[in-house]
């Protein structure tokens, strides 16, 4: 699997052999290859006039390209500031809840997620196919699916140790813009332009399928929350700056300590494992169901429901296999 | 019937030839196929409705939608056959004697004594004496004994002390259907108590002194209060509408002490259509988030659920928090008034959410005190605007509490779902005819069978890894929360999308946990024998070195490894279109894909005589059948002359 940003073809529809030859490579005589890309048709061909676009298939021949449109950007964060609205509502009965769910769209975004993430993983493991994933900017919606596929097929990518350098690869060090992308979160006035939740949506995919498959993850809800609220402030600096350059630049590593290392010390460590873990060496196919996909409580009603009663679940559950 | 397909739900493209056969009590699909001999099931008694398609190339296609909400596609390859199969399981499907229900046929094989035994396991007079009563405020009374009074009730109820026969008589006059005000439950901590009863027929101003004493004497069975509770679980306009047609509620100012109070649960039409819409949403074809959403705001199902939780909610905190007792009715005081002293009693006594105790809920609640099981689930064929899903909500609604209290319930879901499912089935006698008047008359202890002693048999399928007795969580009453909260009522996908492949998770946690229990248990009782082995011989063999400790070999026991191959899984379609990837043929079937088959001999569940296609029972390890379709067709993108179109795989 690869990742990039998007061709600058423009209107001219230019050419750039060294970049066809570098994908050329990856593939044998005679193989196919995906090309995912997480733009509509539409929005992708529109992206030609301003100098972006996508792969024409005369140059490109064997690669097929496939559209997943996900949502990003401005929408995304509406998205996300509605569904926080809507589950603060003291005045909302049970008869508009729903409806006040379905129109943030939030649980769409995540169903549209898991589906193009799980494309991705069909095309290689199924197909055996090698597949790039490019959006435009290849910082966002990109890396959500790129790190979702690895989830999803890779068993290692699921263990504690295996999902932080998932994150470091795939999130950290691919360039993900964390500093604009979680600035301000839901309830700021402030409506900043560059601001997206687009790890928030990764860490809830991560989140539905680990209650698809309680057993196959190697961590639980309790180090997505943690990975949540050092996203956007954090007393580490795993997090800050919005690529390696940057960081470098601000000597991050020079002047802060890591979060890695807090959470892996071994009395932290015990907080952020599943009890229920057991090495899963197949791949887990999520359902994308609407049924199947549900609202992340533990997250969007974190303060509003009491959370005595499953915590005590989930002590009653350690307690059980420690017995054991 | 032969060469019969039998179409997966939700991937229209795999289809399963077979046989089809009918017999006296199933309609049963036996797959081809040398070693998979796939079964399935389904009771005469759980058919809903048939539908005849519209005859397709492939052949006559037939739908049956069957009351556990299990949906079955079949085509049938000659239309004759068909519409043979559809009048035939028309009939079957609609009994009109009792005789020809499955529980007089069932015999699991017991004799005589056992089934007798079985019959007694719930004992509802020791129910009422580990509430406390007869006590100094309540008396049992039998004037019912012949059901002359009201034969809706049952032959024993308890009434105030301080009530005469003469009382109870006038009283039901000045009922509907004659149910007069009875105990549901006492709450001995504070002698509050839930007492039941239909609508006075009071009109705009009919008045009866029997009523009103009647009324009086349970304010005074609590002298802890100097009121009571009257709550009428209608809306208030329905209620008023039935004061033009001489029923009603209590006015306040002629029942003295009385506080009264409307709670809006709707009726039972609004209840079914509610039902048939969500139940519509399910049945969509690869929804979106959206379609899926608004369908199950606009069935409204949720939020009738937490009507009914609610009114439970504020009934139990009247009674523990308040100390008041409380009269509940509605209409005829047999369904929504079932429905919320069973949620009420559940919140209050950890006894309830006992398996043991929850059978005796329901047997006092719903059974004993006359819920229409013939009317609303259609033992046999009836008029279809008396059916309604009234105990199916109220099951929901038990299983919405343990969503929301995990270990605070003895049993797991499988056991409500598996309740739920013999409502319909009439496999045994407890959920016949409408009333204990008519069970009495067909005899019913002496031809059928318990459902509650085959549950306690298989108690073991049914129990909660999480509970226990002595847990914080058990103890006293229950305190959901009422508002805010609309979000923790959940679509309850165990039960609506139960047949449904795919869509649970596909690791059972209740199962491995209770394995995680039972080997724990295992080992330690393990333990303790090597412990007395090692005292014993070294008491004897001092010094000999010779003797040597068995090892024991700690293999695995039951089902704990949950990183067998059972837990593969095969990819959904990720598109709503059904084009497949080209490069794989059935023929490469992957061995992934049907890790386990049941059929009727090495049926996991507990419950042998349960449809065996019931592989989605969470009890049983995943087993996802679903072939590797799916792929990313898209719509032909337009591309007019330019080479830019969107690249999409041919099917």
């Amino acid at each position: 699997m690869l990742r990039s940003s998007q061709p600058l073809t423009g209107p001219n529809r230019k050419r750039c052999r060294e970049d066809e030859a570098l994908l050329g490579t990856i593939l044998d005589e005679g193989e196919r290859g995906f090309i995912i890309d997480t733009r509509s048709a539409q929005a992708a061909k529109q992206a030609r006039m301003t100098g972006g676009g996508t792969e024409p298939k005369s140059s490109y021949p064997q690669w097929r390209r496939l559209h997943r449109p996900m949502e990003r950007g401005r929408p995304l964060q509406e998205s996300f500031i509605k569904l926080v609205e809507a589950c603060n509502d003291p005045s909302l009965s049970m008869d508009r809840w729903l409806g006040r769910l379905e129109s943030s769209r939030w649980l769409s975004h995540v169903k549209a997620a898991l589906s193009a993430a799980c494309l991705a993983a069909q095309c290689m493991d199924r197909e055996e196919s090698n597949v790039l994933v490019h959006g435009a900017e290849g910082t966002d919606t990109t890396l959500l699916v790129t790190a979702l596929a690895q989830l999803i097929l890779d068993p290692s990518c699921r263990t504690l140790a295996g999902f932080q350098g998932l994150l470091e690869r795939e999130w950290i060090e691919a360039g993900h813009p964390f500093h604009v992308r979680c600035a301000r979160s839901a309830s700021s006035h402030a409506r900043l332009k560059q601001e997206a939740p687009i790890f928030l949506l990764f860490l809830d995919c991560v989140w539905q399928l680990s209650r698809q498959f309680p057993f196959s993850l190697e961590f639980g809800e309790h180090l997505l929350l943690t990975l949540f609220d050092n996203a956007y402030a954090s007393a580490y600096g795993t997090f800050l700056c919005n690529s390696e350059k940057e960081r470098s630049l601000c000597k991050v590593k020079e002047s802060t300590h890591s979060l890695w290392a807090w959470l892996n010390q071994p009395e932290e460590k015990q907080k952020f494992l599943n009890p229920l873990y057991s090495h899963n060496v197949l791949v887990i196919w999520p359902s994308v169901e609407p049924q199947s996909i549900q609202l992340w409580q533990g997250l969007f009603l974190r303060w509003i429901r009491p959370s005595r009663h499953l915590d005590e679940a989930w002590e009653e559950i350690q307690r059980l296999v420690k017995e054991n | 019937v032969e060469n019969v397909r039998l179409l997966d739900r939700l991937s229209s493209r795999k289809a399963v030839l077979g046989t089809l056969y009918l017999t006296a009590t199933h309609v049963i699909f036996v797959e081809n196929g040398s070693e998979t001999r796939k079964e399935t099931w389904v009771l005469h008694s759980q058919i809903s409705s048939i539908e005849k398609q519209a005859t397709t190339a492939t052949g006559c296609p037939l739908l049956i939608r069957c009351k556990n909400f299990q949906v079955i596609q079949l085509i049938i390859p000659q239309e004759r056959d068909c519409h043979d199969i559809y009048i035939s399981l028309i009939r079957l499907a609609r009994p009109v004697k009792y005789e020809e229900l499955y529980c007089f046929s069932f015999n699991p094989k017991l004799d005589k004594e056992e089934r007798e035994q079985g019959w007694k396991l719930v004992d509802l007079s020791e129910e009422y004496n580990r509430m406390g009563v007869p006590n100094n405020y309540w008396q049992i009374c039998d004037v019912n004994r012949e059901y002359g009074v009201c034969d809706s009730y049952p032959t024993e109820v308890y009434v105030p002390k301080s009530v005469t026969a003469h009382i109870i008589v006038g009283s039901s006059k000045f009922r509907s259907r004659r149910r007069f005000p009875a105990l549901s439950y006492y709450y001995k901590d504070n002698n509050a108590s839930i007492c039941r009863s239909s609508q006075p027929l009071s009109g705009f101003s009919a008045r009866c002194l029997e009523d009103e004493q009647m009324l009086q004497a349970i304010r005074k069975a609590n002298p802890g209060s100097d009121f009571i509770y009257v709550v009428d679980t209608r809306p208030k306009l329905n209620a008023m509408a039935n004061r033009a047609a001489g029923k009603g509620y209590e006015n306040e100012d002629n029942y003295s002490n009385i506080k009264f109070q409307f709670i809006g649960i709707e009726n039972i039409h609004v209840m079914r259509n509610s039902l048939q819409k969500m139940l519509e949403v399910c049945e969509l074809k690869s929804p979106s988030m959206s379609d899926f959403l608004w369908g199950l705001e606009n069935s409204g199902w949720l939020k009738h659920i937490k009507a009914i939780m609610d009114a439970g909610i504020f009934i139990a905190k009247a009674v523990a928090e308040e100390g008041v007792s409380v009269l509940v009715h509605c209409s005829d005081g047999w369904d929504r008034t079932a429905q919320v002293c069973s949620v009420a009693s559940l919140l209050l006594d950890p006894y309830y959410r006992s398996m043991k105790g929850f059978m005796v809920l329901i047997e006092k609640d719903w059974v004993s005190f006359g819920h229409k099981f013939n009317h609303r689930y259609g033992n046999l064929d009836g008029d279809p605007k008396e059916i309604s899903p009234v105990i199916d909500q109220f099951i929901e609604c038990v299983w919405q509490l343990m969503e929301q209290f995990p270990c605070a319930f003895e049993f797991n879901e499988r056991f409500l779902i598996h309740i739920q499912h013999h409502v319909y089935s009439c496999q045994f006698g407890n959920f016949l005819c409408n009333n204990q008047k008519e069970r009495r008359e067909l005899k019913i202890q002496e031809r059928t069978y318990s459902l509650w002693d085959h549950l306690w048999k298989n108690r073991a399928d049914y129990l909660n890894p999480l509970y226990r007795s002595d847990h914080s969580q058990t103890q006293g009453a229950l305190h959901p929360q009422i508002a805010p909260c609309n979000f923790l009522y959940k679509f309850w996908s165990g039960m609506y999308n139960r047949f449904e492949k795919g869509l649970h998770p596909r690791q059972s946690v209740t199962d491995y946990l209770m394995a995680v229990k039972e080997e724990t248990q295992q080992l330690e009782e393990e333990l303790e024998i090597l412990g007395e082995r090692l005292a014993n011989l070294q008491k004897s063999q001092l010094g000999d070195n010779k003797v040597k400790n068995k090892q024991q070999d700690r293999s695995k026991q039951s089902g704990l490894s949950t990183s067998n191959n059972s837990l593969a899984n095969t990819p959904q379609e990720y598109s709503n279109d059904l084009k497949s990837f080209p490069s794989r043929s059935p023929s490469q079937g992957d061995e992934e894909d049907s890790a386990l088959i049941l059929t009727q001999d090495n049926l996991k569940s507990s419950d042998p005589d349960l449809s065996a296609n019931s592989d989605q029972e969470s009890g049983v390890e995943d087993l996802s059948c679903r072939s590797p379709s799916g792929g990313g067709c898209l719509p032909s993108e337009d591309s007019g002359k330019d080479s830019d179109e969107a690249v999409f795989l041919a099917g």
